[in-house]
C-alpha cells in the first residue's frame, strides 16, 4: 500500500505543489470579496490564512516522521511545502497588516501584544528559510551550515503554534490541539543516541 | 431621576444637509439637539450612523455559551427554550420574587434606541434595539437604599448550550454594573431588534445593552438580577483580571493587551472598510462621563 502510493508519488513533479498553492488563497478572498465570508470577512480571511499556515507547517513537519514511522516518502515535495507555508505565512501577515490594521500601530502591536510579537518572530525566523530555499543557496552555505540555519523552522513552529493559543479568547481547545500536534511531531524527530540504525536523514 | 433619555431620531431620519450621506444614514447618540446643532458639518458627518442590517447583527454575535465562533450561535442558539421565561429579582429589593418575563413586559414601556455596539474586540455595530430602561424595572420591584450594584446571570441550559461543556469561562456567565450605571437612562434591557423579537443568539427573550461600555458587559438571556452592597464577579474579568476590567467602559485612550482601543472596524463595510477612530465612552461622553468624576480610568479600567 505504501510502497504502491510511493510509486504513484514518484510519477508527481514537486512543482504542481506550486502551481496549486495560491488556488485557497485565490478561493478565500473571492469568498470575501463575494459575501461568502459573513460579517467580518477581513477577520476570516486573515484567520483562514493563518490556519493554512499552520497546516502547512503541520505537514512540513510531519514528512520525517512519515518517512521514519510510515515508509512514506514525501521527502521531494518538503522544500515546496516550506515554501508554500511561507507563501501563506506572508499573505496571513499582509492580510493582518492592510485589511485589518490597515498600518496603523502597527510597531506598537508587534511589541505590546505577545500573540503578535511571538507571530513575528515566526515570520522573522521563517524569512531566512524561504530565502534560502533553492540549491544555489544550500551548495553556497554547504550542508552543515544550511541544514543548521533551517533548524529555526522548529522554534518558528513552536511560536507559530503559541501565537494561536495566545490570540483566542480564554482557554480554547482548538490553539491547544493544534500545539500538542506541533509538539507532538517535533519530538517524534528526537532520535534516540542509542539506537543505531536510523541512518543519516538526507535533506531534499 | 435626573432626566429621561430620549431617541428622538429613527432609521428613517434624513441627514438633509449633506449630499455625501445617503437616506438611511442617521443621527444617533446627539440627544441634545443643541450640541448637534453647534457642531460643524464635518463632525456631524462623522456621527451619521447607518445601522447595521438584521442579517448582519443576528449572524455576527460572541456567545460563548453556544460556542466561541462568531457564526456558532446564530447556529445552536435555536435550541434555547425561551417560553416559558422567569427572572429571578432578589438582594436588597422591596419585592423580591420570580417574575415571568410576560409580567415584566407588562409593566415597561419599550421603545426604540438606536446604539453603536462596541466590542473590545475592536469591531463595532449599529444596532437598533428595543426595549426599556433598566431604571424602570428597578423602580417597579424597588430597590433599597443600601444596594450599591446590580449582580447579572445568564441563563445556564448545558442541555441547550453546546458551548458550555468546554472551560472557556466559568459557567453561568455573569456581570454587574453599580447601581448609579444601572439607573442610568441610556441603559436599557433589550426583547427586540428592528421590531422584531431578539433573536436567540443576540441574547433571547432578555439582555441588557450598555452602549458605553465594551459589548461582553450587556449580559445576555437574563435569568437573575440581584441588588447587592459589595461588587459583584464578572465573568470575563474574573477569567483575565489584567486584561478586562469591572468597569470596561469605551475607551480609545486605555490600550489593552491584545488590541489597540484606539480604533474600530466598523462591520458591514465590506472587506476594504477603514477602520474609524473609537469614541469616548463609544460617542456617549456628554451623557455619561459625569459618572466617573474624579475616578483614574487607567485604574479602573
Amino acid at each position: 500500500m505504501v510502497d504502491a502510493l510511493n510509486t504513484a508519488l514518484r510519477r508527481v513533479p514537486p512543482w504542481t505543489l506550486y502551481i496549486l498553492a495560491p488556488l485557497p488563497v485565490a478561493w478565500i478572498y473571492y469568498l470575501g470579496l463575494t459575501g461568502g465570508l459573513g460579517v467580518d470577512p477581513a477577520k476570516r480571511i486573515e484567520h483562514q490564512l493563518g490556519l493554512w499556515a499552520l497546516w502547512l507547517l503541520i505537514a512540513g513537519l510531519a514528512v520525517t516522521p512519515l518517512r521514519r514511522w510510515a515508509g512514506l516518502n514525501l521527502m521531494r515535495f518538503r522544500r515546496a511545502i516550506g515554501v508554500i507555508t511561507f507563501f501563506y505565512l506572508l499573505a496571513h501577515l499582509l492580510t493582518w497588516l492592510v485589511l485589518d490594521v490597515q498600518f496603523q500601530n502597527v510597531w506598537a502591536d508587534i511589541v505590546k501584544r505577545w500573540y503578535i510579537t511571538v507571530g513575528m518572530a515566526a515570520f522573522v525566523m521563517m524569512l531566512p528559510l524561504a530565502v534560502t530555499s533553492n540549491d544555489y543557496s544550500l551548495r553556497r552555505l554547504g550542508t552543515r551550515t544550511w541544514r543548521k540555519l533551517h533548524w529555526l523552522i522548529y522554534p518558528a513552529a513552536l511560536l507559530g503554534a503559541l501565537h494561536f493559543v495566545l490570540l483566542v479568547k480564554g482557554v480554547q481547545w482548538e490553539p491547544v490541539l493544534y500545539a500538542l500536534v506541533i509538539i507532538g511531531l517535533l519530538i517524534s524527530r528526537i532520535r534516540p543516541a542509542s539506537r543505531p540504525g536510523w541512518g543519516r536523514i538526507t535533506q531534499a | 431621576m435626573a432626566y429621561r433619555w430620549t431617541n428622538t431620531l429613527t432609521a428613517e431620519d434624513v441627514t438633509p444637509y449633506s449630499t455625501f450621506l445617503n437616506r438611511r444614514q442617521l443621527m444617533a447618540g446627539m440627544a441634545a439637539g443643541g450640541i448637534a446643532g453647534a457642531l460643524p458639518m464635518a463632525a456631524r458627518a462623522q456621527d451619521g450612523l447607518e445601522p447595521n442590517t438584521f442579517e448582519e447583527i443576528s449572524n455576527y454575535c460572541n456567545y460563548y455559551e453556544f460556542g466561541t465562533g462568531k457564526e456558532d450561535p446564530p447556529r445552536y442558539a435555536d435550541a434555547l427554550t425561551i417560553d416559558p421565561w422567569t427572572v429571578r429579582i432578589d438582594g436588597l429589593v422591596d419585592k423580591p420574587g420570580d417574575y415571568s418575563f410576560a409580567d415584566i413586559l407588562s409593566q415597561m414601556t419599550l421603545e426604540e434606541r438606536i446604539y453603536r455596539f462596541r466590542c473590545v474586540e475592536a469591531w463595532s455595530m449599529v444596532v437598533p434595539w428595543n426595549g426599556f430602561e433598566l431604571a424602570d424595572l428597578l423602580d417597579w420591584v424597588g430597590v433599597q437604599s443600601a444596594a450599591k450594584y446590580v449582580a447579572f446571570e445568564t441563563v445556564l441550559r448545558p442541555d441547550e448550550m453546546p458551548g458550555v461543556s468546554r472551560p472557556v469561562l466559568e459557567w453561568p456567565y455573569v456581570e454587574g454594573l453599580r447601581l448609579d450605571e444601572a439607573m442610568h437612562p441610556l441603559t436599557m434591557v433589550a426583547t427586540g431588534i428592528y421590531g422584531r423579537d431578539i433573536p436567540k443568539q443576540n441574547g433571547a427573550p432578555m439582555r441588557l445593552v450598555v452602549p458605553w461600555k465594551y459589548g461582553f458587559k450587556s449580559i445576555k438571556s437574563i435569568v437573575r438580577m440581584s441588588l447587592v452592597e459589595d461588587e459583584p464577579p464578572a465573568s470575563w474579568n474574573v477569567a483575565n483580571p489584567r486584561e478586562y476590567g469591572f468597569y470596561s467602559n469605551v475607551n480609545p485612550k486605555v490600550d489593552h493587551p491584545r488590541w489597540s482601543q484606539a480604533t474600530e472596524r466598523r462591520l458591514g463595510g465590506g472587506l476594504f472598510a477603514k477602520r474609524k477612530p473609537t469614541l469616548m465612552f463609544n460617542g456617549y461622553e456628554d451623557e455619561v462621563a459625569s459618572l466617573y468624576d474624579g475616578m483614574d480610568l487607567q485604574k479602573f479600567f
